[in-house]
């Protein structure tokens, strides 16, 4: 209101001074006629009287002038005119307001976008009422928030301090509504979860605690926003409608707010339903104490209640739970954190990045304004002819001043709006982005006001900071000397310490850009040598198929049936060579590991464990399929199974690391937790298994008619084109049972997961290397410009007394390129020293690589012949004659 | 016109209150006032008038409306206000001390020194 009281009165005064004007004319021309009516009693004629009469009145516009200025200045008036002047002046040198706008508009931006991710992670609250209060209760030491289903029951009766208990759970399941059955992601939310957290449906209702009386009793679904919009089309008729999930029945009851999507910020479930269904919905956990597979169990802190006390209340609770279940519980002490990213698990990583980000982004930002800066010195050096003809002519220092003020703010709001565009685009985006394309990890990060304000005030004093730059140049300008001396003598000796602040600035700028530009080739360099590298397994001409049998309601002795038909009618498409099944694969989601131990260990205590090996269930033809080389013994056969002894084919590491060697362990046994023996029968290669940097990670596969499992995913090996590929498998699938939804994608996009840090690593120094180059361009380029510029008298007389081209070119650029060298050089060796920290992201990245000290070379090289070309055409272009005939 | 004084800074504005004092004026009157009650000793560029009306009127110094001039031309009269009236006895006794002293420095005659 207040800006808007301000602005109608800007706009009155604005009216006013047109009215004033008028007002101030028609006095004017009063005086002129009553002069010209007494020029005309004295004989002249009227036109002549009105021309001597204008005359004797002497400079119109002056006084005119004169007279607003004493009436008071008018602020928008005049600032008007400035602008008006700067845009003439900007015009005129396209260049340097290109190069600044774009300067100013990357820094901006990515203080904009790095501002916004901040302010939709860390600074805007849950978007549920009173997030302030709600906290979700983590497990000490271990610092994790699952629990089981007895166990919430238990916290939400037994403790006092919050004003209710909710819980959830994230799942996947299949999801079918008469056509295409799909796999869809869900959170199982206690009943009283939206209750709880005081929200409101969108349409039809919620479910309430009144609504459940035990296991399986409330199929009920509320739908999210968007999945109502994307899967129903927005039909307000699907309340009431009748859905399979899991091939059980479930009715959905109503749809959750637009903003709504659960509480873990960057995990967008499809729909909600109630955690009691979780038997119907695969899981067999809702009455064993053990199990916690909960994820999440929190409240709303009641009034007057501290951390603290809840904590303590808490504690209370789970002495007790280990009284009364000792062989369930183990230590049961809590502490209570903030539930949407997670509590510190992923918030602190996630606030320290972000804020290392912001710091980053904050730099460049200066680093920027420096770089204007120094621009705008130059450009303040180049015009001082100009200023101290203004100045001679009577213009005051103070307006000259507010032109140079007028010319960077303009600069600084088109930079400032160019970069908020940009980031905007950038962030819309970011939030339709899927980074890994299975999960539903989305980041909603479109900006809002407060991103708006930030980049108009970051724009506003980055104008005035590199505003302030030439105005010391203005203020010591003197006109007499200027005009005596030509353009060299006001700023002779304005810089004459040896190492000023601004070199040390452009060192430090040159260095971090070749930090990064080194950083990121490492990255680029390891990414795509980590593509290429030995997975254990073959990337190329393999298609997953993953589904989970349960969604289909498969169970018990129809599943390996199911899975059997289903790896027969595959193998049948034309073009395919094999099909493995697993119920999981290598670099994929969800494999399991165990404890094993020696054979002659009969105390079978996990720390009596001599490794703890990732578990994959396959068929006979798994590792054909996958392209994994058995190094000794027998792959598995159909045969065994359940009445067949427990065999077992293990990976290199797990053969050196349980039997001592690989070359013994074929025909060894080894045990299981629970005591059963286990026959190896052949060693596989080693491979990478949870994460590309896995390093002789040991690994068994169980024959998969052993270890029945409903998760079912094919390895499909075929010559074939992958689209294609795609659409047979899934015709075949639906002709086998058209309930079953199925996810199919390339071996290689499998990976999604596995290459998103690297990948996001990578793009990040990528992007802050392009912006370091740019920034280090136009520092070199300021300060290129402003030492020939600085120079051109002494560099003309140089050319008049014979100086060669080189001799020239070394005297005007020969400091910017030193400080280039030197500045590369040093952020090449911090780059090579930095790259170690890389290698722990990315896999394979390794700074002793001779391509990628060319390519840091070759690019500040590059760079520097970028910044200096035009400063340097403008030396060599230098006329002697003219020059010195002109200063 | 070469006999005329040029103005010293400061004094148009203490001669337009004067003129002004002695009744309303538009401005080519209190030019013609001052000319008439100066002797046209003074040099004076019409236009230099106007700047220091409007800072006088902003002042408070002044007061002006619209009226019509005994031409019949519509014009801007100016009056003095009561804060005028004041500034015009301060100053003007203000520029009688230091033309006294400045006559009476410039009167000595060496040997009295």
């Amino acid at each position: 209101m207040k800006v808007l009281d301000s602005l109608r009165f800007r706009m009155a005064t604005l009216f006013q001074r047109s009215r004033m004007n008028a007002e101030m004319e028609e006095e004017l021309g009063s005086h002129i006629q009553h002069r010209a009516d007494d020029l005309e009693r004295s004989g002249l004629s009227r036109a002549e009287a009105e021309r001597r009469a204008r005359i004797e009145f002497g400079g119109y516009v002056k006084y005119k002038e004169e007279s607003h200025e004493a009436v008071g200045s008018n602020f928008i008036g005049s600032l008007l005119q400035d602008v008006r002047f700067s845009l003439r002046v900007l015009r005129k040198s396209p260049g340097f307001t290109i190069t600044a706008v774009l300067t100013l508009a990357l820094a901006i931006g990515a203080n904009a976008v790095v501002f916004s991710i901040m302010n939709a992670f860390i600074l805007r609250p849950l978007n549920v009422p009173h997030s302030e209060s709600l906290y979700a209760i983590f497990h000490q030491p271990d610092n994790d928030a699952h629990e089981s289903y007895p166990d919430y029951r238990d916290l939400r009766q037994r403790t006092r301090s919050f004003e209710d208990v909710m819980a959830y759970n994230i799942g996947q399941v299949g999801l079918d509504t008469g056509a295409n059955p799909s796999q869809v992601w869900i959170e199982e939310a206690s009943e009283n979860y939206f209750d709880a957290l005081g929200l409101q449906p969108y349409l039809g209702r919620f479910f309430h605690d009144s609504d459940q009386h035990g296991a399986n009793s409330a199929p009920f679904i509320v739908l999210t926003y968007a999945f109502w919009q994307s899967h129903f089309q927005a039909d307000p008729g699907v309340v009431g409608r009748v859905v399979q999930l899991n091939r059980h029945p479930f009715t959905i009851i109503g749809i959750a707010q637009p903003e709504f999507h659960g509480t873990l910020l960057f995990f967008n479930p499809d729909f909600f339903t109630p955690l009691v269904d979780d038997p119907e919905l695969g899981g067999d956990g809702l009455d064993k104490r053990g199990n916690r597979w909960i994820f999440m169990v929190m409240g709303h802190l009641k009034p007057g209640v501290t951390q603290a006390q809840a904590i303590a209340d808490l504690n209370s609770t789970g002495s007790y739970l280990e009284r009364t279940y000792p062989k369930d519980e183990p230590k049961m002490t809590f502490t209570l954190n903030r539930p949407s990213l997670y509590g510190d698990y992923v918030g602190r990583p996630a606030r320290q990045f972000l804020t290392g980000l912001l710091l980053l982004a904050g730099l460049i930002l200066l680093a920027a304004c420096a770089n204007l800066g120094s621009l705008f010195a130059a450009r303040a050096a180049d015009r001082s002819r100009e200023v101290a003809l203004r100045l001679a002519l009577g213009s005051s220092r103070k307006r000259i001043l507010r032109g140079l003020f007028t010319e960077a703010m303009l600069i600084a709001l088109a930079g400032g709006a160019v970069g908020l565009f940009g980031s905007v685009a950038l962030l819309h985006g970011l939030s339709a982005w899927r980074p890994i394309s299975r999960w539903p990890l989305q980041l909603s990060v479109n900006p809002d006001a407060s991103v708006y304000l930030a980049a108009l005030l970051l724009a506003l004093v980055s104008g005035i900071l590199f505003g302030a730059v030439p105005v010391r140049q203005v203020l010591r300008t003197n006109p007499y000397e200027m005009v005596k001396a030509g353009t060299s003598g006001i700023i002779a000796g304005s810089s004459r310490r040896r190492v000023t602040l601004r070199d040390l600035l452009l060192v430090v700028q040159i260095a971090i850009c070749a930090v990064l530009v080194t950083a990121s080739m490492v990255a680029v360099r390891g990414l795509a040598r980590s593509l290429h590298k030995d997975f254990g397994f073959d990337v190329q001409n393999t298609m997953l198929v993953s589904t989970d049998l349960g969604m289909a309601g498969y169970s018990g002795d129809r599943v390996p049936a199911m899975q059997k038909r289903v790896v027969e009618a595959v193998e049948t498409i034309p073009g395919v060579i094999s099909v493995g099944l697993a119920d999981t694969v290598p670099l994929g989601d969800g494999a399991t590991d165990s404890n094993v131990f020696t054979d002659d260990r009969s105390d079978l205590r996990p720390s009596n464990a001599v490794a703890d090996p990732v578990i994959y269930k396959v068929s006979p033809e798994y590792f054909q399929a996958a392209g994994t080389a058995l190094l000794s013994g027998r792959t598995f056969t159909w045969h065994d199974d359940h009445n067949a002894p427990r065999v077992a084919i293990v990976n290199r590491p797990f053969a050196t690391k349980v039997f001592g060697s690989a070359a013994n362990a074929i025909g060894r046994s080894f045990r299981m937790p629970d005591g059963t023996r286990i026959q190896v029968i052949g060693m596989t290669e080693d491979g990478k298994y949870t994460s590309l940097t896995d390093d002789s990670q040991p690994a068994m596969f169980f024959p998969i008619l052993q270890s029945p499992t409903p998760s079912t995913c094919l390895v499909v090996r075929s010559k074939r084109d992958p689209r294609p590929l795609e659409s047979a498998l899934r015709t075949t699938l639906r002709q086998i049972d058209s309930a079953l939804p199925v996810y199919i994608e390339t071996r290689y996009k499998g990976l999604d997961a596995m290459l998103f840090g690297p990948r996001m690593a990578t793009i990040a120094l990528g992007v802050l290397g392009g912006m370091g180059a740019m920034l280090s361009l136009t520092g070199i380029f300021g300060m290129a410009a402003y030492s020939v510029s600085k120079r051109l008298r002494e560099l003309g007389i140089r050319m008049a007394l014979g100086a060669q081209r080189k001799e020239v070119l070394r005297a005007a650029l020969g400091r910017p390129l030193k400080l280039l060298a030197f500045g590369s050089g040093a952020g090449l060796i911090l780059g090579v020293l930095a790259s170690r920290v890389l290698a722990l992201i990315v896999d394979q990245a390794t700074p002793r690589d001779p391509l990628v000290l060319a390519g840091v070379v070759l690019a500040m090289s590059l760079l520097g012949l970028l910044a200096t070309w035009i400063p340097a055409q403008r030396a060599l272009s230098i006329d002697p004659m003219i020059l010195l005939r002109e200063e | 016109m070469s006999d005329q004084a040029q103005l010293l800074p400061g004094t148009l504005d203490l001669l337009i209150l004067r003129a002004v004092s002695l009744g309303p004026l538009h401005g080519y009157g209190i030019l013609l006032r001052i000319g008439q009650i100066s002797g046209n000793a003074l040099l004076i560029e019409q236009g230099a008038l106007y700047p220091g009306l409007f800072r006088l009127v902003r002042q408070g110094l002044l007061k002006a409306s619209w009226g019509t001039s005994e031409n019949n031309r519509r014009a801007k009269f100016y009056e003095l206000t009561a804060p005028g009236r004041k500034r015009l006895r301060e100053e003007t006794d203000s520029w009688n001390r230091l033309a006294v002293a400045i006559a009476a420095a410039l009167s000595q005659q060496p040997e009295e020194v």
